[in-house]
């Protein structure tokens, strides 16, 4: 019972940080160790932090990025801003002070190109992710192959088209129904099932995870670690998957522009690269 | 004056370029978009149930709050009024958990066949969740504020209780009732973060104008900026009202000295 319902209170945390959606950089557990370290030594210059702006699905592998690179750069401190790419990219465009961006697709990082702030062609490549149908482990389950999600009377939840991954989530029903296996009819069916567009991917796993909703379609990466226990995880075959494409780059304004090349390098490097794949990216 | 000016610029000025921004925008094409105007009627339509809602449950609460002191009154203003100071988010997810398929009551709803989230109805109680307590407050301090002199002598002619309530009570609390519904609808339609966790998002059904502005800006700002000016300018519309009753109140009061 404890157990439960302390998974129910993270879970409950997940959905109000999600909701909020506003920039809340989490500043907060990793980045405390050092914010004590600079208080103790007042002689000691003032911790460098660093701006990153990551999707929402980087969440788990980033946090582990981040204090990584702290320790291997002292006095450096990472601030991470999670939201859903597409509010990211219109953050950045509004002048928010980012440092590094890590997009969950190309388009948003065409966006943030548009707003002049990323140099077009610095953007790298640095993590593939997948797409998975999710449903909840408690009560009824209708759904135990990808063609259920048609069937009549489900709450299936997607995120919004303006999310990458709500986007990748249409290409996949468009090509399921171009397959005479699901039939034409699939996508049509399945969206008529769809009672909310969440505004980010962790918003689609809470309300799954919560069982609010019967289906919902998210990153592989989404379903590790503490999210497994909480969800099953129906697999996209490759022919009908959309494969997402990450890009970081740092961005050209950034006031510790040095240190902001050090994290990009980081984050594809053979360490950062490693903790990526721990989290289900594809590297 | 100058802290002043510097805090009503803070809050006037953000408004102002919104509403230039709209109006410079294509206004008239941007707000007729479907969505757009899905989600205006949708707004318009669930905060005036919601003040049904709270007016016809709120005003015989506020009544017996003014009037009677009873074991766990103070406990039962303070619930009442713990919803202005609460996030939204955290009533969001307390409506999920209370009335969600899998919260506290959702057996006993699923039993009768009501699933309430996701639908229309988990957004005007997302909206009275939040809202109703502006009007029970100014209902309450208005009902308390009655000379009761006028109450006896209602009494004193033979009125009934219900007779004293709605003859004397409601008219001389009438502006305060008033006020507190201006200030309830425009709360209401102002609601999100109660809203997205518990009703969802989904366009025609639950995607309110906040919503629509919310997750338009992402996608077709020209939209969401032309629902922004609506908002902005239906509640400043709101608040302009509120003022000229609250005046009026005023003058009557002075009057009546």
């Amino acid at each position: 019972m404890l157990h439960r319902s302390c998974q129910f209170v993270g879970l409950a945390m997940s959905v109000i940080l999600s909701a909020c959606g506003v920039a809340v950089p989490s500043t907060v557990a990793p980045s405390a160790p050092t914010a004590v370290k600079a208080t103790a030594v007042p002689a000691a210059p003032a911790a460098t932090t660093l701006n990153v702006f990551a999707a929402a699905s980087l969440t788990d592998a980033f946090n582990e990025v981040g204090k990584a690179f702290e320790a291997a750069n002292p006095g450096a401190k990472i601030a991470f801003n999670y939201a859903g790419s597409q509010q990211l990219a219109q953050q950045i465009g509004q002048g928010a002070p980012a440092d590094v961006f890590a997009s969950a697709n190309a388009a948003q990082m065409e966006a943030a190109i548009k707003t002049g702030r990323v140099v077009s062609g610095t953007a790298q490549t640095f993590a593939r992710n997948r797409l998975v149908v999710i449903t909840p482990k408690t009560g009824p389950n209708p759904i135990t192959q990808l063609k259920d999600l048609a069937k009549p009377a489900l709450k299936v939840v997607l995120a919004d088209k303006a999310v990458p991954v709500g986007g990748y989530a249409l290409d996949f029903l468009r090509k399921a129904s171009a397959t005479p296996d699901f039939g034409a009819a699939y996508s049509q069916t399945v969206l008529a099932n769809v009672v909310s567009y969440e505004q980010d991917v962790k918003a689609v796993l809470s309300k799954v995870a919560l069982g609010e909703a019967d289906a919902g379609i998210v990153y592989a990466t989404d379903v590790l670690g503490d999210s497994a226990s909480k969800v099953n995880r129906i697999d996209i075959p490759d022919a009908l998957n959309t494969v997402a494409v990450y890009p970081i780059a740092a961005l050209n304004d950034s006031k510790n522009a040095a240190l902001a090349q050090k994290f990009v390098a980081f984050v594809l490097s053979p360490q950062g690269q490693n903790i990526l794949a721990k989290y289900g990216f594809q590297t | 004056m100058l802290p002043g000016i510097l805090l009503v610029g803070l809050m006037a000025f953000p408004l102002a370029v919104v509403l230039w921004r709209g109006a410079t925008d294509d206004f008239a094409s941007a707000i007729s978009q479907p969505a757009a105007l899905a989600a205006l009627r949708l707004s318009l339509l669930t905060s005036a149930i919601s003040l049904g809602v709270t007016v016809t449950l709120g005003t015989p609460l506020a009544y017996g709050l003014a009037h009677w002191r009873f074991r766990g009154h103070g406990l039962v203003e303070t619930l009442v009024d713990l919803p202005v100071v609460l996030p939204p988010a955290v009533a969001g997810l307390a409506l999920l958990m209370a009335f969600g398929r899998r919260g506290a009551l959702g057996p006993i709803l699923g039993a009768v066949g009501v699933s309430l989230p996701f639908t229309t109805a988990a957004v005007v109680l997302a909206q009275i969740f939040v809202a109703a307590p502006f009007y029970i407050r100014a209902a309450r301090i208005s009902f308390a504020a009655i000379d009761p002199h006028y109450e006896e002598a209602a009494i004193v002619e033979g009125a009934s209780a219900w007779q004293v309530f709605t003859w004397v009570m409601i008219p001389i609390a009438g502006r305060g009732l008033l006020s507190g519904m201006i200030l309830m609808w425009a709360r209401a339609m102002g609601e999100f973060g109660a809203t997205i966790l518990f009703a969802g998002n989904l366009e025609g059904v639950s995607q309110t104008m906040p919503l629509a502005i919310y997750l338009g800006f992402e996608r077709d700002s020209s939209s969401a900026l032309a629902l922004a000016v609506v908002l902005i300018l239906l509640s400043g519309g709101l608040m302009f009202a509120l003022r000229k009753i609250e005046a009026g109140w005023q003058n009557d009061a002075a009057a009546q000295k």
